[in-house]
């Protein structure tokens, strides 16, 4: 990368706070980002799932959806994504996709009910092209504006419900997916209870002047340690949480993923509001029939990780590969290797053993239920 | 103690050579998760790739850094690989090598101009 690719990376408001605290930065999605603090990856790790991290995750999008009438904006997003966005109660959040004319998934986000408007955090790398579609399809009745001046915080772990607290007694009556508007450490935030790490804890968007100093106050309590990108992966992995760009992308459906479950009822074949999102004629038809491949939990059994992109074989020798991994690594908290990727239909039963080709070795993993360490939220 | 560009370094004691990275490569590859040796009375030749390492980031091999035979590996890194990250430039070596040709240790750095390669 040129000197002048690099300056034109952006920055989140807490770059300051992450170069005090020692933090390796790395171009990612545009954005100089913390890969890991001094603590290192591995204990990362292991200090979210035993007491709380932060993550600075200000570089993803925000957006605010606004009509006249709330329900038009509903009715319009329902267009786009394949879940049911009328029946989501004020002050709650569902996980959702946009879909493509092939059925694919094109990015995945989450929506929140604000009562007079819709909250969208969509993924950095997909942002720009998010709002554009956002754009084309809803506006002029809806008004599409991304948020620019507020950061994004995540605190995540076992702890972090009490710790959050400390600066405001409500969030400990929040549930899972519960979003709040709430003043703390002297500014409006907006607060889910949510994340991406499998634990309990919650998203913070937060105005930008103030980003820094609420991450300061929340640093200053002895069971938060920052948390970089590296962490972040091998938590969310652990989690059985996709990662856009490598678990699904624009050729994966929502069938073969696995995440069938975001798409209630009433967006279903034989639901009141069946349909009506890109490609979803594709998509039913895989409900009924099936499809060729389906995402699964991988366990290697030696002790080598099976990274992205590694072969699945259903022998150990001969034949052609019967899938592929899409995210793999070690998993600090299983304490060995762990992966998910997308195997042939047939095969992807859990206990099933398949061949990963590691440095033209075939070794020996198995389909594995994920996640792979139980999730810790608050329901 | 001589230091590579592959960021191995390399003792001798007669013609056995102790091999094993450096401090700075242990940092950058971060913590150790796997380790794969080779086996005991392998010949190798210089170049060849002998180790397999993976850290929670990547996978990277280590070379060969002179031709001989492969006498002693470390088994403990093996059974804990988190231990490359404890002590590089110490207990945490990964192969001993018979050198056929201990001149081919000539070539590499001393600890002094190691360290102004890495900055």
């Amino acid at each position: 990368m040129s000197e002048d690719d690099e300056t034109a990376l952006k920055r989140t408001p807490l770059y300051d706070l992450h170069a005090s605290l020692g933090a390796k930065m790395v171009p990612f999605a545009g954005y100089e980002m913390p890969v890991q603090y001094p603590m290192g990856v591995l204990k990362e790790h292991q200090h979210t799932r035993a007491a709380a991290g932060l993550f600075d995750v200000s570089h993803m999008g925000q957006v605010v959806l606004r009509a006249r009438d709330p329900e038009a904006a509903k009715r319009a997003l329902e267009t786009l994504v394949p879940v049911d966005v009328l029946g989501l109660k004020e002050g709650r959040q569902r996980y959702a996709y946009f879909t493509n004319d092939h059925g694919g998934i094109d990015d995945d986000l989450m929506i929140a009910n604000r009562g007079d408007h819709l909250f969208l955090v969509v993924n950095a790398a997909c942002k720009e092209a998010d709002i554009a579609r956002l754009r084309a399809a809803l506006e002029p009745e809806v008004t599409v504006k991304e948020i620019t001046n507020r950061g994004l915080l995540a605190l995540q772990g076992p702890q972090a419900a009490a710790v959050l607290a400390e600066h405001h007694p409500e969030v400990a009556e929040m549930a899972f997916m519960d979003i709040r508007t709430l003043p703390i450490a002297g500014a409006e935030c907006w607060v889910s209870r949510s994340g991406y790490t499998g634990e309990d804890g919650f998203e913070i968007s937060v105005p930008e002047a103030a980003a820094a100093d609420l991450a300061r106050a929340l640093l200053a309590h002895e069971a938060v340690a920052p948390i970089g990108l590296g962490a972040r992966d091998s938590l969310r992995l652990e989690a059985g949480l996709c990662l856009y760009g490598h678990d699904i992308d624009t050729q994966t459906t929502p069938v073969a993923a696995g995440l069938t479950w975001a798409m209630q009822k009433v967006r279903r074949p034989g639901g009141a509001r069946a349909g009506g999102f890109p490609g979803w004629e594709a998509i039913f038809d895989e409900l009924a029939e099936s499809c060729a491949q389906k995402r699964v939990g991988l366990r290697p059994e030696g002790r080598a990780p099976m990274r992205e992109g590694v072969a699945l074989f259903a022998e150990e020798t001969g034949g052609e590969a019967v899938g592929r991994v899409t995210s793999g690594s070690f998993g600090p908290t299983v304490g060995g290797p762990v992966a998910m990727g997308y195997v042939s239909t047939a095969l992807a039963g859990e206990g099933t053993v398949l061949f990963g080709e590691v440095r033209g070795k075939r070794l020996p993993v198995r389909v594995a239920k994920m996640p792979f360490v139980p999730h810790g939220y608050k329901r | 103690m001589k230091f590579t560009e592959e960021h191995e370094w390399l003792d001798a004691d007669g013609d056995v050579v102790t091999v094993g990275i450096s401090a700075h490569a242990a940092e950058q590859l971060g913590d150790v998760v796997f380790v794969e040796l080779p086996e005991v009375g392998t010949a190798v030749n210089k170049d060849d790739e002998v180790v397999v390492i993976e850290s929670v980031k990547a996978a990277s091999d280590i070379l060969a850094p002179i031709d001989g035979e492969i006498v002693e590996v470390n088994e403990a890194l093996a059974e804990d690989p988190g231990k490359v990250n404890e002590d590089p430039e110490g207990n945490s070596w990964f192969f001993r090598i018979k050198a056929e040709d201990l001149s081919q240790m000539d070539e590499y750095m001393d600890e002094a101009a190691y360290k102004d390669f890495i900055g």
